[in-house]
């Protein structure tokens, strides 16, 4: 056919090389915050550049930012999971009844992480399988997943897990890098490679865009979509075997409210919260911002929950001033 | 309509059954006085799940609700140690939970953002601001005048006054619902906003007034909830949102907006304000709560949904019987 | 006689289309008004324009005389104009009496919606129009003719002088729209001025009373109907004769490619068996909602069937997705493009190879420079006009979004492409180019699928052409046969003239 002669006239595949592109972008403005920020900490408290301050600093936000890394992909394809804290409560509180009936370091981890799973697979079930909403879906889950923690637990607590399960939330790899800091970086990786590399990432974009041109051009929609839910889950396991092994003890107010800091990872890193965009690389730059400004603000004694006023602030400008003033 | 009637009356059956069956072990439980207790304890519950429900027929969510009922229930339990009078209190905690409610509606309407996501921010910084103003410090029994903490109390023609409220809030919405053009537009926004607008609504000005409803019943709330229980402290009523959205979906009101009826929102908050009852009297600890008002999320939900099912266009004439 | 509304140098403009420049309409009392164009001249812009979701940059409305501005739909209402659309536009939820209304409800002393007033009134409205529906049913349960005639209870509950209907008649069977016709009489023996929006040119000879033509946005001409004959008005539509809109092909039919037999769906359609034949153009005609399209979605893994075999190059293949229907060879372009086809957010080159990303793809890995040939090849192909492949898809125009569409199709190799109202709601050029394009497929020898409801189109492409009506195949014409009556008379059951 190409060799047909044609009166069609070439279209360039692109006319901004991706480097163009990339330095207009949200996650540029990111960079540029992030990089405040880190200067506005540094001079404001002198125990902020410090390498193993710096390293303490990341643990605000590692757990939650494996969790916003698989939100982004839910988020971008049009769904939401608000149930991703109580999931954290639910798979603790397995690994606690685990630790109880005299479960090892190997047997905890797979109990945590497979109830993550199972509690997505619940998820994406009611939502993909059974096209119901997921935001009622998960704010339901959301009570059940945490109710049933309450109900094994009530106001108890479980502590005493094995001394070789604190490597999880307590270790380092080498030197200030933290166990959870190489997991995330790793998986951030993966999600990256997912997200923008693999044709499944292609479907989550298609999918959030346009769900039913998307099913008109043979994507199978629901399996994405229960796929998603299945990693959001999953990441709820991983994130619950962090936090558990970092604090030494289970109780069902465990992660509360985690799911808000999650969403506004996801809609800080640049995600429409309508679906369709976004990108993992603005998500890791959100997470180190949120985690750089909770850390100052921990230096200068503000307590916890104004820190979550700022929060809910944040994640409502990020998403008002853009159309405000018109931008997006 | 008839077939939300019939939902109606299938979920009022099932109230009765359940408080038959409470019966049958505890026959203590069905004496008149303990069934008033039961409506005056969910009271708070049907006020809430009236405003939720005429947000989400509206398409859209309100969970700031129970942020909002702590902050203004603070603000009342700080201005009657200031020393303003109860019924300048009343007006208070109504205009300011409204106001609240208005910042919703007001970010939803002018810029057009997601309720989900403005109510996930403002939820906590509502609550946020008691702390701002407290310090974390509680208002205790001791600090509340005697009327401030009466009145919520105070028994009239058998009834307390917290009760009262409740019926009247259900006759008042059941009447705008049903009866004025405004409780037409709350359904014909949700139902189809695109032809709304071809019939003159205004699609966000009707959603916010929706949120400024659903907020000025979560302040008078803020203030019946304090005073009844004479305490107030930053996390009262914390995820309390969550029973108000489950009283909802379990009452019919379909989350895509357009359907629903204030008679659906009140038997749904009493079926779970009847099992809330029920469990420490047929001794089942109290921590079951959110489980079961979780599942009945997810159950109702589900049932809903295979009920509204589009039923196709059926084109055959003669569907062969199967 | 004076007209009691008129439309004077109206001008509207959307972002990179010009939807009306300067055109003119008057509407008289007691008269139809036929508004005639083809798709994209502007007809759907007037009918918002006149009941105010539009406001016009340029010219003057006049209302009985007096010159009038409609900022919202309310005021077009308060001034007595009202529309029935397309895709009626009522409220599910509510019951008959709510709908018909809403907005102006009769009131009791305390200022309450007085329910009693309000359902009588409906009944007299509705008795009015010659229908007995009870005023409490919940407007969801209707078919649509009821549903129409709510909707026009409604309009005359507003008193009000200039009614539009717009393409009223485009899901009613056979039976209902004569009853439309007769209301359509009663409204104008009321006086009412109407606007009559439709495609169907034996239905405006026979109803309207006069004619205005719109072409591409402008006014092209207006008179009375008995002054003017069929040719005329078709010649001003289009602004060209007809009958050389389509292609001359000689077509080149091989074996057959797809066969479908006893394909049964418990509600949309029964008993379907047909073949299809490469290099062949099968022409589905029927009047809306006979059920094609219904058997193309199933052909294409939208809607599974429940019994029936499909069989392609005489192998049994069973579709239960669009992901098995496009490995097997079948594939669907869609009616309704902007929400079926296109994906606007995503980059042309992406919207090209979504259905394609198995072969552009190593181990699930996207190869980006394998992308950009496949979207390079198929978008050259057919001529596409557009910055750079990476351009996001929602920039371009109508018709280019619609070329990247087909390519994405093409891209897939596809043995049986199945087109639904290919041409529906494009302009004349773009039409011929589809058509011509159509053409140049068959020729390539795949088997082309043509749905449409425009006789001309079927007559014109079809070598073929099976007429279904309320879910069954019920003829199947070839050659000297294709007649446009014989077509019609199928479509619609009306036993051959004797």
């Amino acid at each position: 056919m190409t060799q047909q002669p044609h009166t069609a006239r070439a279209i360039p595949d692109r006319l901004q090389s991706p480097a163009v592109r990339a330095l207009r972008s949200w996650e540029s403005i990111l960079v540029a915050v992030a990089i405040a920020i880190f200067v506005t900490n540094s001079f404001t408290s002198p125990y902020f550049l410090n390498a193993w301050n710096l390293s303490d600093a990341t643990f605000n936000f590692t757990e939650k930012a494996m969790i916003a890394l698989a939100m982004a992909l839910l988020i971008i394809s049009g769904e939401i999971d608000l149930s991703v804290a109580s999931i954290i409560a639910l798979a603790s509180t397995a690994m606690g009844v685990a630790m109880q009936a005299g479960a090892g370091v190997p047997v905890l981890v797979i109990v945590g992480v497979g109830t993550g799973v199972l509690c997505g697979a619940f998820n994406g079930i009611l939502v993909a399988g059974m096209g119901l909403p997921s935001i009622v879906v998960t704010i339901g889950t959301m009570s059940l997943f945490r109710g049933i923690a309450y109900i094994v637990l009530g106001d108890q607590a479980f502590t005493g897990y094995p001394p070789g399960f604190a490597y999880f939330g307590q270790g380092y790899v080498w030197w200030v890098f933290s166990f959870e800091l190489v997991l995330f970086t790793v998986l951030a990786v993966i999600y990256w490679a997912l997200l923008h590399r693999s044709s499944f990432g292609r479907a989550v974009y298609a999918i959030g865009n346009n769900a039913t041109a998307a099913q008109f051009s043979g994507i199978r929609v629901a399996r994405v979509k229960f796929i998603l839910f299945l990693l959001t889950g999953l990441m709820s396991g991983i994130a619950a075997v962090c936090l558990t092994s970092r604090l030494g003890s289970t109780r069902p107010s465990i992660a509360a409210g985690f799911e808000l800091e999650v969403v506004t990872m996801v809609v800080l890193g640049g995600v429409n919260i309508l679906g369709g965009s976004g990108s993992i690389p603005g998500i890791v730059l959100a997470a180190l911002i949120i985690g750089m400004v909770t850390f100052g603000f921990g230096l200068l004694n503000v307590p916890g929950i104004v820190m979550s006023i700022f929060i809910g602030a944040l994640l409502i400008s990020v998403i008002a001033l853009p159309r405000l003033f018109g931008k997006r | 309509m008839n077939t939300l009637k019939n939902r109606d009356v299938l979920l009022a059956f099932a109230i009765v059954l359940l408080i038959g069956g409470v019966a049958a072990r505890f026959p203590a439980f069905v004496r008149p006085g303990n069934l008033v207790n039961v409506f005056n304890d969910t009271s708070p519950l049907i006020l809430l799940a009236i405003g939720q429900m005429i947000v989400i027929l509206t398409k859209c969510i309100d969970l700031s609700v129970a942020a909002n009922l702590a902050l203004c229930g603070m603000a009342a339990a700080l201005m009657n140690g200031m020393g303003v009078p109860l019924p300048l209190i009343l007006i208070a905690v109504v205009l300011m939970g409204g106001a609240l409610g208005a910042f919703n509606g007001l970010l939803v309407w002018k810029l057009g953002i997601p309720s989900i996501v403005v109510t996930l921010g403002t939820m906590t910084i509502y609550r946020g601001t008691i702390f701002l103003m407290t310090g974390g410090a509680w208002v205790n029994a001791h600090q509340m005048s005697t009327a401030f903490k009466a009145l919520p109390r105070t028994m009239l023609l058998g009834l307390p006054v917290m009760s009262w409220v409740a019926l009247l809030a259900i006759a008042l919405f059941f009447v705008i619902l049903t009866r004025t053009p405004l409780g037409r537009s709350f359904y014909a926004v949700g139902g189809n906003p695109h032809a709304a607008v071809y019939t003159g609504i205004d699609v966000g000005r009707t959603q916010c007034i929706a949120f400024v409803i659903s907020g000025a019943l979560a302040g008078l709330t803020g203030y019946l909830w304090v005073a009844r229980y004479a305490v107030a402290y930053v996390d009262v009523a914390a995820g309390f949102e969550l029973q108000v959205v489950a009283a909802c979906v379990i009452g019919g009101i379909v989350i895509a907006g357009g359907a629903g009826s204030v008679i659906g929102a009140v038997l749904g908050a009493l079926f779970l304000g009847v099992i809330n009852n029920a469990l420490p009297v047929i001794g089942i600890s109290p921590f079951w709560q959110m489980a079961i008002s979780g599942s009945a999320i997810v159950i109702a939900v589900a049932l809903n949904a295979t009920q509204n099912r589009p039923k196709g266009r059926i084109i055959l004439k003669e569907v062969e019987p199967t | 006689m004076e007209p009691i509304l008129s439309l004077r140098g109206i001008s509207k403009s959307f972002p990179g289309v010009k939807a009306l420049q300067d055109v003119q309409l008057d509407l008289y009392p007691g008269q139809v008004t036929a508004l005639i164009g083809e798709n994209g001249a502007g007809k759907s812009t007037t009918v918002k324009v006149l009941t105010g979701i539009y406001q016009p940059e340029e010219g003057t409305i006049t209302v009985a005389g007096e010159v009038v501005q409609f900022a919202n739909a309310q005021a077009a209402t308060d001034a007595g104009v009202t529309a029935i659309h397309q895709e009626t536009v009522l409220f599910d939820e509510l019951s008959v009496a709510e709908n018909i209304w809403l907005g102006h409800a009769p009131r009791t002393r305390f200022g309450l919606i007085d329910r009693r007033a309000m359902r009588d009134g409906a009944r007299e409205l509705l008795v009015g129009i010659g229908s007995s529906m009870d005023p409490d049913l919940r407007l969801g349960d209707l078919g649509i003719a009821s549903k129409h005639l709510v909707a026009i209870a409604r309009a005359l509950s507003t008193d009000a002088r200039v009614v539009v209907l717009d393409e009223p008649t485009a899901a009613l069977s056979h039976k209902e729209i004569h009853e439309l016709y007769d209301l359509v009489e009663t409204l104008k023996a009321q006086g009412k001025a109407i606007l009559f929006i439709s495609h169907k040119f034996d239905e405006i000879f026979r109803i309207a009373d006069r004619y205005t033509v719109f072409r591409d946005g402008q006014f092209v001409g207006a008179g009375a109907m008995k002054d003017v004959t069929e040719g005329q008005l078709v010649q001003m539509m289009v602004g060209r004769s007809v009958d050389q809109i389509f292609p001359t092909r000689t077509p080149n039919i091989g074996p057959p490619v797809l066969t479908v037999a006893g394909y049964d769906h418990p509600t949309e359609f029964a008993d379907i068996r047909f073949t299809l034949h490469q290099g062949e153009i099968l022409g589905f005609y029927g009047l809306v909602g006979a059920g094609r399209s219904e058997v193309m979605q199933a052909l294409f893994g939208i809607t599974t069937p429940s019994k029936g075999a499909v069989r392609i190059d005489d192998k049994v293949r069973v579709i239960r997705s669009t992901h098995d229907a496009i490995s097997a060879g079948i594939v669907y372009v869609p009616e309704d493009r902007g929400r079926q086809g296109a994906i606007r957010g995503l980059p042309i080159f992406q919207n090209v190879t979504l259905p394609s990303l198995s072969r552009t793809s190593r181990n699930g890995f996207l190869r980006l420079a394998e992308e950009f040939k496949l979207a390079r090849d198929y978008t050259q192909r057919l001529d596409l006009r557009a910055a750079s492949l990476d351009q996001e898809l929602g920039l371009l125009s109508g018709g280019n979004q619609q070329k990247v569409v087909i390519a994405k199709w093409l891209a897939t190799k596809p043995r049986v492409i199945i087109l639904d109202e290919p041409t529906k709601g494009i302009d004349i050029g773009s039409k011929a180019a589809v058509h011509e394009f159509m053409a140049e497929l068959a020729a390539e020898g795949l088997a082309v699928i043509m749905v449409s409801s425009e006789i001309p189109e079927i007559l014109g492409m079809s070598d073929r052409v099976i007429v279904m009506r309320e879910g069954r195949i019920v003829d199947e014409v070839t050659g000297d046969a294709m007649t446009p009556e014989r077509l019609v008379r199928a479509a619609a059951g009306i036993a051959e003239a004797a």
